[in-house]
């Protein structure tokens, strides 16, 4: 669906995507769709069926086939945001890098809230407690509110290129801020040793079956950000055109302020 | 002009603009004493005042740097002064280094003030052997927390919704301070069996954030105050 | 190279087109009075003139520098005074005067000489800014501006405020400042001084910019424009 409108923004044209219906879908997220509904399938079987349950924790291994691989996959995200925001800023300012970075964003960020609350239950279960706060447990919530507070800057307003200019720039300091972070709640929980029982970590030595569970919900999952990534990033883009058509709007309806016989004059207007 | 002597005409602009208006001094002194007696009201037991007294100076620090901060910002924002600093074609890192440092000497004042109250409240004592320690805390913890403080600040300060946005930025970036500045506190005054060796390792990363956060401060903030 | 070439330029506000589509094309040396409601796009006219606003459609350039790419540079050439008067409250005037003075590297003297010409020096200079008058407040700012020694300067509503006596020393600096070569627009509605001043008169009007032909009395802004077919008069 191409448009031979003129007036459209010309500093970025968000051309609606190339889709064959009224949705963002297309055959690249349809055949993608497929693959993270086998994978799933695999996910469920092994992880819920053929793998064994852990000599010490049981039943409760099997949240780990999910909570570890949607933290893996959220650090996946916030690199491709922070990627995306540099190419941004330091290129050729095409507000398709500003979307993905924000689509990979709220997706991690999506993804980092799951890995906390499994983690909650498993920790519920494990140790008894919701929360402790361990250095990974710690490390985590902020990663999540730092990326609750870049998807606030998101949603500041304006124009679509002060919007991208903006994120671009917080986007980076995360990266900034997240080692830090890790450096300094490491260094915290390292001199206050407040081990449990089970050990604070999630670890348990994985042998086999249960290493290759693990590994098709890191395929599963990934596959899983691939598509959402692509379906969201499209409806920003159609949510950017919805904007631009807005403006046309706009600047007609104030165009038409001045009243009909102004545009007799409009030949004389530069001098 | 360089950019340093700018930051100089700026930081010395808004000191006076602190010491014309005294917000600082009778506004935001006694809000952080306030909610350093207000801790104790919370906390009951002197025994547990006495073991997070380090903590609480910080967490007060952190809550008046919220003040300060939006009062950095008002000054620029109530006549249109902002503005005129970039029409003016102002440096914006000059800007940038010259509030952060204006906001740094309001902090360390601040940082003195409480634990002077943390002293006569909490029952602190400072040993002989940690004021090196404590001094050199409270320079490089102020120069991380003025550096983030006034970033987010300045990306703030044109919006509705700024005071909160402000903290929801702040606070995650400045984790690494809160805890840093509070071990090395600890370490300097002895708590819970502290020494001040085990400060020293805190204060490197204290450093290491001040550095890391002025310089991309001062690459940030042109950008982010930027129509 | 005219001084500012605007084509079709587009700049909104929030969602708002306050711009929609502006053609402008100043040479040096004019005095151009942009006269309008409220409401029309003066306001953002100036300044995007003035590079703080970014240009969202159309082209536009200001003594010879892009405004899509070089906003930064077109900053410093100009000059803005604006509806605010870009002053620190809690200074006094001497204090302001002195910071916006060194932030250019004006010697003490020219700032001394800036403040007696719009006579702010002596008593009120050392009073806080938030204790003066509007139109003690637009003098400061004005003394601010001509430290800076711009080469565009945008005037939006500078006589707003002002008394009477006031609004005269007000258009001798500017008749001053037109006199060495600076290039003005000016946004007002004072059509009878402004006009006097200006050496071209357009109208801003639903965020476009229409020409008025020159030699029209700005103070009747019918006249010289013959009526559009359809439009009443």
């Amino acid at each position: 669906m191409t448009t031979t409108d003129p007036t459209l923004s010309q500093t970025d044209p968000a051309e609606a995507p190339p889709t064959s219906g009224a949705g963002t879908g297309t055959r690249g997220t349809r055949v993608i769709g497929v693959a993270t509904i086998v994978a799933m399938g695999w996910l469920v079987a092994f992880g819920l069926g053929f793998s064994p349950e852990d000599r010490d924790q049981r039943e409760r291994v099997r949240l780990l086939y999910v909570h570890v691989p949607t933290i893996w996959i959220a650090y996946l995200a916030f690199i491709v945001t922070a990627v995306a925001s540099a190419v941004y800023f330091f290129g050729k300012k095409s507000l398709g890098w500003d979307r993905l970075a924000g689509a990979s964003a709220e997706i991690g960020t999506a993804f980092v809230a799951v890995t906390l609350v499994i983690g909650a239950m498993w920790g519920r279960l494990t140790w008894g407690v919701f929360w402790q706060w361990d250095a990974r447990l710690t490390t985590t919530a902020l990663l999540f509110v730092t990326y609750v507070g870049y998807l606030a800057v998101r949603r500041l307003g304006g124009t679509h290129e002060q919007r991208a200019r903006r994120s671009a720039v917080i986007g980076m300091l995360a990266v900034l801020e997240i080692p830090l972070v890790h450096w300094s709640v490491r260094l915290w929980r390292s001199l206050h040793q407040e081990a449990t029982v089970l050990g604070t970590d999630g670890d348990v030595s994985m042998d086999g079956l249960m290493l290759f569970s693990l590994l098709v919900g890191v395929i599963a999952f990934t596959l899983l950000y691939v598509w959402l990534v692509m379906h969201r990033t499209r409806v920003m883009a159609m949510e950017d055109l919805l904007d631009d058509r807005g403006l046309d709007d706009a600047l007609a309806a104030r165009r038409a302020e001045a009243g009909p016989g102004e545009v007799a004059r409009e030949g004389s207007g530069a001098l | 002009m360089s950019a340093l002597r700018i930051a100089r005409f700026v930081a010395a602009k808004d000191l006076r603009i602190e010491w014309n208006s005294r917000v600082f001094v009778n506004q935001v002194l006694p809000f952080a004493g306030v909610t350093m007696v207000i801790f104790a009201f919370a906390l009951d037991a002197d025994s547990v005042l006495q073991r997070v007294a380090p903590g609480l100076v910080w967490l007060a620090t952190m809550f008046s740097m919220l003040v300060l901060v939006q009062r950095a910002f008002a000054v620029e924002t109530a006549d249109g002064a902002l503005d005129a600093l970039r029409v003016a074609g102002v440096d914006p890192r000059a800007i940038y280094l010259g509030k952060a440092a204006a906001l740094g000497v309001q902090l360390v004042v601040l940082e003195v003030v409480l634990l002077f109250a943390a002293v006569v409240l909490y029952g602190q004592t400072i040993p002989a052997g940690g004021w090196v320690l404590l001094v050199t805390t409270l320079i490089s913890a102020t120069c991380g927390l003025a550096a983030v403080g006034t970033l987010y600040g300045g990306l703030a300060a044109g919006f509705t919704g700024r005071e909160t946005l402000l903290p929801l930025l702040t606070f995650p970036a400045v984790a690494p301070v809160l805890i840093g500045a509070t071990r090395a506190v600890e370490a300097a005054l002895g708590t819970a069996g502290a020494v001040v060796s085990d400060g020293w390792p805190w204060v490197g990363l204290l450093a290491v954030f001040a550095v890391a956060f002025g310089v991309g401060g001062a690459l940030a903030f042109g950008p982010l105050i930027d129509e | 190279m005219s001084v500012v070439e605007l084509d079709d330029a587009v700049a909104v506000l929030g969602q708002f087109p306050a711009l929609a589509g502006a053609t402008l094309r100043v040479e040096e040396g004019e005095i151009v009075l942009l006269r309008g409601p409220n409401g029309a796009g003066k306001t953002t006219l100036l300044r995007l003139c003035a590079g703080l606003v970014p240009l969202v459609r159309g082209t536009g350039a200001v003594l010879g520098l892009d405004l899509a790419t070089h906003r930064e540079s077109i900053r410093r050439t100009v000059g803005l005074l604006g509806h605010q008067n870009g002053l620190y409250l809690d200074l006094t005037v001497a204090e302001n005067v002195r910071f916006w003075g060194s932030t250019v590297g004006a010697s003490d003297g020219e700032m001394q000489s800036a403040m007696q010409r719009l006579d702010v020096a002596g008593r009120l200079a050392g009073v806080s800014v938030s204790k003066l008058s509007a139109g003690q407040k637009r003098r400061t700012a004005l003394a601010c501006l001509i430290a800076r020694r711009a080469q565009l300067w945008l005037l939006d509503e500078p006589h707003a405020g002002l008394d009477a006596s006031a609004r005269d020393e007000l258009d001798e600096t500017l008749r001053q400042a037109a006199a060495s070569g600076a290039t003005m627009l000016v946004a007002s509605h004072e059509l009878e001084r402004a006009g006097s001043l200006a050496t071209r008169t357009v109208d801003v009007v639903g965020g476009r910019v229409h020409a008025v032909i020159d030699d029209v009395d700005p103070r009747d802004p019918g006249s010289g424009n013959p009526p559009a077919a359809g439009v009443a008069t």
